[in-house]
């Protein structure tokens, strides 16, 4: 069995947001970090390898630098490592994205894609459903569980109020939510291994079946129109009243903005 | 792709177990606005099997139309039968804009739809405007009119950006449920009703369903809760949880916490607001005996509207509270909860 995780790199913004005094995000003060939902993702790969054997291919989109979350995934125990890198696939919005990643995937044999639900820089969630669009396989995204039977995984499948169970026949792309488990330590024998294997590395030339006029942010159907740093709202009002005046002011306010 | 071709602002009216959702109204309401500035109609697209009963609500919600996809394979939501529909949709009647709720099926849905169709998608925006691309005219670009402009957080909401899809269409976007206003029912308002079904083959990419289990799991609840009621150590026991449960209760609003109360073995961690535990971005978020620790509000600070109630005048989280209330939430609490059920009592 063949598992293909895509992982990325991205700013640790739980490990401390740094800020500039005027507000506003200062990310060359931030560290950074295997997303949170790739790494459940790679996880549950890791527990197919231990269970079914399972061969782990890790692959990442990024700058040069983003090696390093590939040595991180095989410090953890992935097999091998993929990372796809190019000046003309920089701006990628997720349909450019996507495509990237389903070009180097159609290089490779798999079961199993597993990605991250979402990455804690971009928010979309959009990444791995495309994915399997181009790659024209069934995607399960908000995956809690996943069994391996047979040749179909099984999977349970988080919505608002309720879960499915779900039968998908293999191959697969399933989204990972970080709930999913608590992924696993680099072991120090993997961290000597993981920095002398090999790691692949592929450019623009090496994706498989995509058109120059889908990659990049030339490939990106979306542009942006205005980006800026939030600058956080200071504190609002504070009242100091009896209980009964305290419970229509909160009334009053909820009233006023339509939630009652 | 003549780009003139494309007309009208369509919106995903999602139902689950034939109900239909907010989510629905919600977009049927911002899309009468996007529709107003774009001299056009608003589409509802309903999907399901038995469905076609929910049509006049959408109607009387403020829908011109109900394009209704009627099918067994659709019963309950999977991706690829609904994908299908709504890439057929697309290609039959060619709207301009598409708005799908970003509920956990729109965003599973968005994007393998806007992957089918060759368009761009813009996930979980919390406002929507009709105007111009760029923004302002810009030298060597050709600025371009009545775009949909998508306004959306990024970074933890840290950020936030516009974007626009000036070359592809429709122009779509899921939507953050609890933003956008619905507009007040019209008894009686009749949308054309245009039924509609492009035919389902199941393939390898119908997934089974084996079983539905609902509201057992909360793994990802508070995360999409519209309101939070959340309660720190002040609120003093286990027990007394019980009048934020009553007051969430009566709100639609679900129970969340601080991490001293995980720490404290009151309530699991999976109810957890905070760095270590979840970030959450409801519309109201209730503080209640919460001090406001750095890790909590980084864990909450993007909440639409933040309502504190704590005895400690000094305490921190009145600092990133829009409506802090200094005061016994034993007291204040419970008198909330009476005095909410009283107002929707008289709103029904």
């Amino acid at each position: 069995m063949k598992v293909v995780v895509c992982i990325k790199q991205v700013p640790d913004t739980k490990g401390g947001v740094k800020f500039k005094p005027d507000g506003t995000l200062d990310r060359a003060a931030m560290l950074t970090i295997m997303n949170p939902d790739d790494k459940a993702g790679l996880e549950a790969a890791l527990r197919l390898k231990d269970q079914y054997g399972a061969e782990v291919t890790v692959v990442t989109m990024g700058l040069p630098k983003a090696e390093e979350v590939l040595r991180e995934a095989m410090a953890m125990g992935a097999d091998k490592g993929v990372l796809v890198t190019d000046r003309v696939l920089g701006g990628a919005d997720t349909w450019a994205t996507s495509q990237t990643i389903a070009g180097a995937i159609r290089n490779l044999e798999y079961d199993l894609i597993i990605t991250g639900r979402q990455a804690i820089d971009g928010d979309t969630a959009q990444v791995g459903p495309q994915i399997s669009e181009h790659l024209g396989i069934p995607v399960i995204s908000y995956a809690q569980e996943i069994k391996i039977d047979g040749d179909h995984v099984i999977v349970k499948r988080q919505y608002d109020d309720r879960y499915h169970m779900l039968r998908a026949k293999m191959p697969c792309l399933i989204t990972a939510l970080s709930e999913l488990n608590e992924p696993r330590y680099m072991t120090p024998g993997g961290i000597f291994d993981a920095y002398k294997s090999e790691i692949t590395v592929w450019g623009r030339d090496n994706l498989k079946d995509v058109l120059d006029s889908n990659l990049g942010l030339k490939g990106s159907p979306t542009q942006i129109a205005k980006a800026s740093d939030k600058v956080r709202k200071g504190a609002g009002e504070k009242v100091s009243l009896d209980p009964a005046g305290s419970v229509n002011y909160i009334v009053e306010k909820l009233t006023e903005k339509h939630v009652l | 792709m003549s780009l003139e071709e494309y007309k009208g602002v369509y919106v995903f009216a999602q139902q689950v177990d034939n109900e239909v959702s907010s989510i629905a109204l919600e977009l049927i309401g911002k899309g009468k606005d996007l529709a107003k500035d774009l001299d056009t109609t608003v589409t509802a697209v309903l999907v399901g099997s038995g469905i076609k009963g929910l049509a006049d609500e959408l109607g009387e919600y403020g829908a011109d139309k109900v394009i209704v996809i009627d099918d067994p394979e659709l019963k309950d939501y999977r991706t690829e039968p609904y994908t299908h529909a709504l890439t057929s949709v697309i290609k039959e009647f060619k709207p301009d804009v598409f708005l799908i709720g970003a509920t956990a099926i729109g965003r599973d849905l968005g994007p393998r739809v806007c992957a089918r169709v060759h368009t761009g998608l813009t996930a979980d925006c919390t406002q929507l405007d009709i105007g111009d691309f760029p923004l302002v005219p810009t030298p060597g670009k050709e600025t371009k009119h009545k775009q949909l402009l998508m306004t959306r957080p990024a970074f933890g909401g840290n950020t936030i950006a516009t974007i626009a899809c000036p070359e592809f269409r429709p122009q779509m976007a899921t939507v953050r449920p609890g933003v956008m206003q619905k507009l007040p029912r019209e008894a009686g308002r009749k949308a054309e009703i245009i039924e509609f079904n492009p035919g389902f083959t199941p393939n390898d990419k119908y997934v089974e369903i084996m079983e539905i289990v609902k509201a057992v799991s909360n793994v990802a609840d508070i995360m999409d809760a519209k309101i939070l009621v959340s309660g720190g150590r002040g609120v003093g026991s286990p027990e007394n949880f019980k009048i934020l449960e009553d007051l969430a209760e009566a709100i639609g609003g679900t129970v969340s916490c601080s991490r001293a109360v995980v720490d404290a073995g009151w309530k699991p961690k999976d109810m957890q607001v905070g760095q270590t535990g979840k970030t959450v971005r409801p519309h109201v978020y209730f503080a209640i005996g919460i001090s406001g620790a750095i890790q909590h509000v980084a864990g909450m600070e993007e909440s639409d509207i933040i309502i504190a109630i704590n005895k400690d005048e000094s305490a921190p989280i009145f600092e990133v509270a829009d409506y802090g209330v200094v005061g016994d939430l034993n007291k204040i609490v419970p008198a909330l909860t009476q005095k909410i059920k009283e107002a929707k009592a008289a709103a029904k």
